[in-house]
């Protein structure tokens, strides 16, 4: 198979963004890593760091980044059904309850980091 | 609707070429017409030394599959209506080396497929006197879905990952291993552990879920092999935590 293998369908193309947002949701936990450095070692370096995310081609790698850990996480909740086989009471949970109920508990830790972001 | 339709077949003879062409044929198109019987009709009026395998006609035998327009098909399950007005591409299964036109050889798949122990593997068989070994709705629910695949290989042909790792074991393989592991009568599981956790196994997998789309029986291999990735990390974390356990 040739090295492009992945651009004859579409479903294939998909498939490879997919895996390579697992790159973007590695950076996204090095740029939190960075800021917890920068507030550890006091005012100056946080301001300095929020300057410096504030530079324009950190925005826009940003910017794709939730880009993809958007495609990441919806990816991820969509196959948990193919994975898991949920029975509750002798019946089998049907797969749109189970990705439903990774949605719902999606929004629900999202609504309490939002809390307590916004929360003074 | 017109009378008839394109067939561009890909023809290997390697007796004649050393590269596959494509030959066009035109064929009656008619509304019940699938694509193995526009490749019938070619056989039997326009050339009879396309090469091509198929059995029941009744997407049962697993025979037929091709890639059409390329997708991995079932021939019998393709109609040509579905095409119109054509050209309709068939040519043969993708991942497989090709013996001739659209036969491909399938040695690898047949190799593989008895090394996860696909039947029901007892630790000892009760006598005979003793009855059959029964099982609730529920028990045989659990597998029936993975019980449907009928080794046609589309998946195979569907699967990047074998494309590109002819040693992964692959997807029916795989579902089929399950199939047996879910089975209420069966004590194999241990069996098929080591083979199933190779690197080759079901790691190899990435998940790319063609195989189930490709799929013409609703077998869901893609599935099979994650809820077995699940079991397997349990088995494993296990042996971490009791290491003198029994497996």
């Amino acid at each position: 198979m040739s090295t492009f293998w992945w651009i004859r369908r579409r479903s294939y193309a998909f498939f490879v963004l997919r895996e390579l947002s697992a790159v973007f949701v590695a950076w996204s936990v090095v740029f939190l890593l960075l800021l917890v450095r920068a507030v550890a070692r006091g005012e100056a370096e946080y301001r300095s760091y929020l300057d410096w995310a504030a530079t324009p081609w950190v925005v826009l790698l940003n910017v794709v980044t939730v880009a993809f850990l958007v495609l990441h996480a919806i990816t991820w909740f969509n196959l948990t059904p193919a994975a898991m086989v949920v029975r509750l009471r002798g019946r089998r949970v049907p797969p749109a309850a189970i990705a439903a109920g990774a949605y719902v508990g999606w929004l629900v830790v999202s609504a309490v980091v939002v809390w307590l972001v916004v929360t003074p | 609707m017109a009378d008839t339709i394109t067939l561009q077949v890909a023809r290997y003879r390697p007796d004649r070429e050393t590269a596959p062409t494509v030959e066009e044929f035109e064929v009656p198109l008619r509304k019940d017409w699938a694509v193995l019987d526009g490749l019938n009709h070619v056989k039997d009026h326009l050339d009879g030394s396309l090469s091509y395998r198929w059995s029941c006609r009744m997407g049962i035998c697993g025979s037929c599959g091709m890639t059409v327009n390329g997708e991995p098909r079932l021939t019998c399950a393709t109609f040509l209506v579905d095409y119109a007005p054509g050209p309709v591409r068939v040519e043969p299964l993708a991942n497989f080396p090709v013996i001739r036109d659209l036969v491909v050889d399938i040695g690898d798949f047949m190799r593989k497929l008895p090394q996860v122990s696909p039947w029901i593997v007892r630790g000892e068989e009760k006598p005979v006197s003793e009855g059959e070994y029964l099982q609730t709705p529920q028990q045989m629910e659990d597998y029936s879905q993975f019980s449907m695949c009928i080794n046609c290989m589309l998946c195979y042909s569907a699967c990047p990952v074998y494309g590109l790792d002819p040693e992964f074991v692959g997807p029916a393989a795989l579902a089929l291993a399950q199939r047996y592991n879910l089975d209420s009568r069966d004590q194999g599981s241990d069996v098929r552990l080591d083979l199933l956790i190779h690197p080759e196994g079901i790691w190899g997998c990435t998940f790319v879920g063609e195989c189930t789309r490709a799929c013409p029986k609703g077998v869901d291999p893609a599935g099979a092999i994650q809820r077995y990735k699940l079991t397997a990390a349990l088995q494993t974390l296990k042996s971490f935590v009791l290491p003198r356990g029994p497996r």
